[in-house]
């Protein structure tokens, strides 16, 4: 069953205030030479028909409408290739 | 507008919808139940979508309301110049929506906050601030994890420029219980930036609560009545 991998991460220039609360917890477990962190989110979609172009067509859709908000975040769709194991 | 019907929407994980619905009723209105489920308004003239946490936040504050069917009628409704106030999560529910332009996002300080909130009045025309005059402060409760409000610098200067910020955060006003000064802005809002309207004034979102504010038994006063008794008066000059 192949599988679309959808990966929603904050805008750089919107403040991820999760991502900065771990960072400054990296620093408090000693981690060091971390500058910034941001935390994102991802999607593993299963399609369970044919992932034809209309398909494909519809999964981008989701990601900009309802798996991404554009005002604040960005995505980017993994289709698999060819050569994947599916 | 004496009886005027006002929907107030409850969503799975919504909290203040018998305070809005109570709030509606103590301005002279007649709040009706709408259900998140049900692609119908029975005819309100105005909808409120409560605070609380509908769908549990998953995904994103909002974003899974923002598809339910009853909010396909409230945005189409909403197009169409039906008064429209979103508080809380219902403000999220609207900037998911598109409704209203810009994003919610994790309070700067990563807290939830909860307490009484200072607010000066910024825009005393919209449907649901009428009964306010202009730059009037007021003091009602703020509760959020996800206030901070945001958008590009392009949208800020738009919302700046054409009067559509209704309320901004102030450091006035005392505690209701301990008596303490109030802080400022508790989130890290852009411009300080409490609520904001559509173009026409007839869409508002609102961080912080006016329905918990209707009274002094339960609330720092009655500062919020307001925006409830503001839509009946406008549907009443609008027919």
């Amino acid at each position: 069953m192949p599988e679309v991998v959808v990966d929603v991460m904050p805008k750089p220039e919107v403040l991820d205030a999760q991502g900065q609360a771990v960072a400054d917890a990296l620093a408090r477990l000693g981690v060091s030479g971390i500058s910034t962190v941001q935390q994102g989110k991802r999607f593993a979609l299963q399609v369970s028909g044919e992932l034809d172009a209309q398909q494909r067509q519809r999964i981008e859709h989701a990601a900009a409408t309802l798996l991404c908000n554009p005002v604040i975040e960005q995505y980017q769709v993994h289709f698999p290739s060819a050569g994947d194991p599916q | 507008m004496n009886g005027a019907r006002i929907g107030v929407v409850t969503f799975p994980g919504t909290l203040d919808d018998v305070d809005a619905a109570r709030a509606v009723s103590a301005a002279g209105g007649q709040p009706v139940s709408l259900w998140h489920a049900q692609a119908d308004l029975h005819g309100v003239d105005a909808v409120i979508l409560p605070g609380g946490f509908s769908y549990g936040d998953y995904l994103r504050a909002g974003a899974i309301a923002r598809f339910a069917p009853v909010m396909q009628e409230v945005i189409s409704a909403a197009q169409q110049g039906m008064p429209v106030l979103g508080i809380c999560n219902g403000f999220q529910v609207l900037c998911e929506a598109h409704l209203l332009p810009g994003a919610l996002t994790r309070n700067a300080g990563q807290r939830f906050c909860c307490r009484d909130q200072g607010l000066r009045i910024e825009n005393t025309s919209t449907a649901w601030t009428q009964a306010y005059h202009l730059g009037q402060q007021i003091v009602i409760p703020v509760k959020n994890g996800e206030g901070r409000y945001t958008a590009d610098a392009a949208t800020l200067a738009q919302l700046e420029g054409q009067g559509q910020i209704v309320a901004r955060y102030i450091a006035e006003g005392t505690d209701h219980t301990q008596g303490e000064a109030l802080g400022g802005n508790p989130n890290g809002s852009a411009g300080d930036i409490a609520g904001i309207c559509n173009p026409t004034g007839t869409i508002v979102g609102l961080m912080p609560h006016p329905e918990h504010a209707i009274d002094p038994l339960t609330g720092p006063g009655a500062d919020g009545l307001g925006f409830f008794t503001s839509v009946l008066h406008s549907l009443v000059t609008t027919r």
